[in-house]
């Protein structure tokens, strides 16, 4: 998988993790190339969202190594992740409901002015970004329990836009969506790529793993079942790695 | 993600009056509420109520309770709760009784009166206390045992380790330097109390100016310059109002006498002097301001109230939500420190019942001030009012004759009816939390 010698932005090597007896992510390699968008795909518990969860820092691998660039990186939590130019887009969006959007946004990372939260330029900058990502948006003073499920789901994103991510996860982004927002997301994402970051998506919607993916993984009970590159297969390919737990004929060569 | 729905009902249609000042409803209704008790009881009481001695006695009492409310609100809005705050008080003013009145001057023969005696006295009392609230804190953030147990436990464990560490006997406070955080042993007089009333106004103006600048260059909207001023006019009058009301407090002849003979001087003919703002009441000021900064202002403001609402998305961000439990339990248990010193100096000495159900007063300020059991929601000023609204009921009570368990009842129902009044307030505006 080494793409004319050009070395991966991360790499995850093996990695396991289990909950009490439950294998949730079993000796799963997978990597990402910068520019490149790679889709993990799976049925509902497949591990997914538990094995971007040990890049993103929110769990502890029991085995594996992540690689960065090539070295061995050390995430213990969220903040070593960020550290390493990792942002995420939590599948359950990871927002303090009684904040507003700009706390939001720079949670963990605030804009200080003498030692003090600069609030007015947090949401300045927040309706900066938001212009672009949203343009409608416009409940900056209000708690972000006050926003549809769009306006969360924007908000999630922009905070993991913003920060100038070299490696983004989105689990299920467009989740709650509708179809035209969902179209703004998939021209972010082409955009980014354009922009050299590589992102993982978790997406359930073969149409748009198929039009924004370059590669795909697919997950079953904890292990990889394969990975493919998208423009090699067609969609019931993906579809029957997802079902069948095991690689076409035509491909597993 | 265009949601247009959204985008008419943001612009501004009428706006009525209360508005546009900004104010909201839940501060409204407390200050309406506490009006009303006011004047209940100055009529009643055929004008007494509303006296300078009394207003000066009910700030006073008010001071400790208040401060460990300012405490309590960060702690509930963490989604914890800390039941051993008045056992925490006991134990600090154990040791606070015993080092001014035997540890100290036996161990380093300090002297009577001796301003060393003061500091180390403070310094020993708050540091018993951020230790209590700290190990609380690391049970609960690393250990993960339930705040609710942790606390029960240290209602307990503090309210007997003072019984031992003083031998169950009461300490008076000997040192002439503790008892000026009490009552009328420590009050500024009326020329100091006016001048902190006009630096505290001209503070409070200066801070709404420079937040209303501050969002003009960032190009938001601001409320009309008459609501401002308004505000402002409000608060200026309430500080030298109040400070004028105490300043109208004269000092005893009799005490004045003693106060110039201590000097080695006798009064002048006709001497007169006020009591002016007591300097315990100056310390819950200055708390009440340092934590609103702090839950506005501060990253640890932030993450605390971040850490309420989703306990999740705080980790994930990298909010450090242990360590920030151990802080503010240290913090609650610095608090109870504080109110130690000014509660002891008030009785002059150290009883074996200090504090005792102050947990459940200082519960009670917090959730009538609006802070939500549910976390992530709470005030400073509202805990604050909540302590004032509490402690002007029980002495308006006491000064119209209700006995003492009636005025406990009063005060049950009180804290019931604020939290359902809240409750159905929310659910017809469509509040959810
Ligand atoms: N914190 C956790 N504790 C216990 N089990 C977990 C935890 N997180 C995930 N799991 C389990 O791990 C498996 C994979 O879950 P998940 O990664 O959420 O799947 P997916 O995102 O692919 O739908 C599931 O069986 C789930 O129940
Ligand atoms: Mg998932």
């Amino acid at each position: 998988m080494n793409r004319d010698g050009q070395t991966p932005l991360v790499e995850l090597r093996d990695i396991s993790i289990a909950f009490g007896g439950i294998k949730a992510v079993d000796h799963v390699s997978i990597d990402l190339y910068p520019g490149e968008v790679v889709g993990l795909l799976g049925h509902n518990g497949a591990g997914k969202s538990t094995l971007i969860k040990c890049l993103s820092g929110a769990y502890h691998m029991d085995a594996g190594e992540i690689r960065v660039n090539g070295e061995k990186a050390h995430i213990e939590n969220p903040r070593d992740a960020r550290a390493y130019n990792i942002e995420t887009i939590y599948q359950t969006l990871a927002l303090a409901d009684n904040l507003d959007a700009a706390s939001n946004l720079f949670l963990g990372r605030e804009i200080m002015r003498n030692g003090l939260v600069d609030d007015a330029k947090m949401e300045a900058e927040t309706r900066k970004i938001m212009g672009r990502l949203n343009p409608n948006f416009k409940k900056f003073n209000d708690p972000v329990s006050a926003l549809s499920g769009g306006q969360r789901q924007s908000v999630a994103i922009a905070r993991a836009v913003y920060f100038n991510a070299r490696i983004l996860i989105m689990d299920e982004p467009t989740a709650a969506l509708g179809p035209h927002e969902t179209q703004m997301v998939a021209e972010l994402i082409q955009e980014l790529k354009a922009q050299g970051i590589g992102i993982f998506l978790i997406e359930h919607d073969i149409h748009n793993v198929m039009k924004l993916c370059d590669r795909a993984s697919v997950m079953k009970n904890g292990q990889l079942v394969g990975t493919v590159n998208v423009n090699e297969v067609t969609d019931d390919d993906i579809l029957g790695m997802i079902i069948l737990g095991k690689k076409p004929a035509h491909l597993a060569a | 993600m265009a949601d247009i729905s959204e985008a008419a009902s943001a612009s501004g249609t009428k706006r009525g009056v209360l508005a546009t000042l900004e104010l909201d409803a839940r501060l409204l209704g407390m200050l309406v509420a506490f009006l009303a008790i006011v004047l209940i009881f100055t009529v009643w009481t055929g004008g007494t109520f509303i006296q300078p001695r009394n207003v000066f006695n009910i700030s006073v009492q008010t001071v400790p309770v208040a401060i460990m409310a300012c405490g309590m609100v960060f702690v509930i809005v963490t989604r914890h709760i800390d039941l051993s705050v008045g056992s925490m008080l006991a134990m600090c003013s154990a040791v606070m009784a015993m080092s001014q009145a035997y540890w100290l001057p036996s161990l380093f023969g300090l002297e009577y009166g001796n301003p060393m005696v003061l500091v180390l006295t403070i310094l020993i009392g708050f540091t018993s206390g951020i230790l209590m609230g700290a190990a609380t804190g690391w049970l609960v953030g690393y250990q993960q045992i339930p705040s609710f147990i942790v606390t029960l436990g240290g209602l307990f464990i503090w309210r007997n380790v003072n019984w031992f560490t003083t031998n169950g006997q009461s300490v008076s406070l000997t040192d002439p330097n503790l008892l000026m955080f009490g009552g009328t042993e420590g009050v500024l007089g009326a020329p100091a109390s006016y001048a902190v009333g006009i630096a505290a106004s001209v503070v409070a103006v200066l801070t709404m100016m420079a937040a209303r600048k501050n969002k003009i260059g960032h190009g938001f909207v601001v409320k009309p310059m008459w609501a401002e001023g308004t505000m402002m006019a409000i608060i200026v009058a309430t500080i030298m109002l109040f400070v004028h009301w105490l300043s109208l407090y004269e000092i005893p002849a009799g005490k004045l006498r003693r106060m110039f003979e201590a000097r080695g001087e006798t009064v002048p003919e006709g001497y007169t002097a006020m009591h002016g703002l007591p300097i315990s009441v100056l310390i819950l000021i200055l708390v009440a301001v340092v934590m609103t900064v702090v839950a506005r202002k501060t990253r640890f403001g932030r993450y605390i109230f971040a850490a309420g609402g989703n306990p999740d998305a705080a980790e994930l961000s990298g909010v450090d939500t242990k360590w920030l439990t151990v802080k503010v339990f240290a913090l609650m248990g610095f608090l109870c420190g504080l109110a130690a010193l000014i509660a002891q100096a008030r009785l002059q000495s150290h009883g074996n019942d200090i504090g005792m159900l102050e947990e459940l007063r200082v519960i009670a300020a917090a959730v009538i001030g609006g802070t939500a059991l549910a976390g992530g929601v709470g005030t400073i000023y509202g805990a604050v009012l909540g302590a004032l609204i509490m402690q002007s009921l029980q002495s308006g009570m006491a000064m119209v004759g209700v006995d003492t368990p009636f005025q406990n009842i009063i005060v049950g129902l009180v804290l019931i009816v604020a939290v359902w009044v809240d409750i159905i307030y929310r659910k017809r505006m469509g509040i959810s939390k």
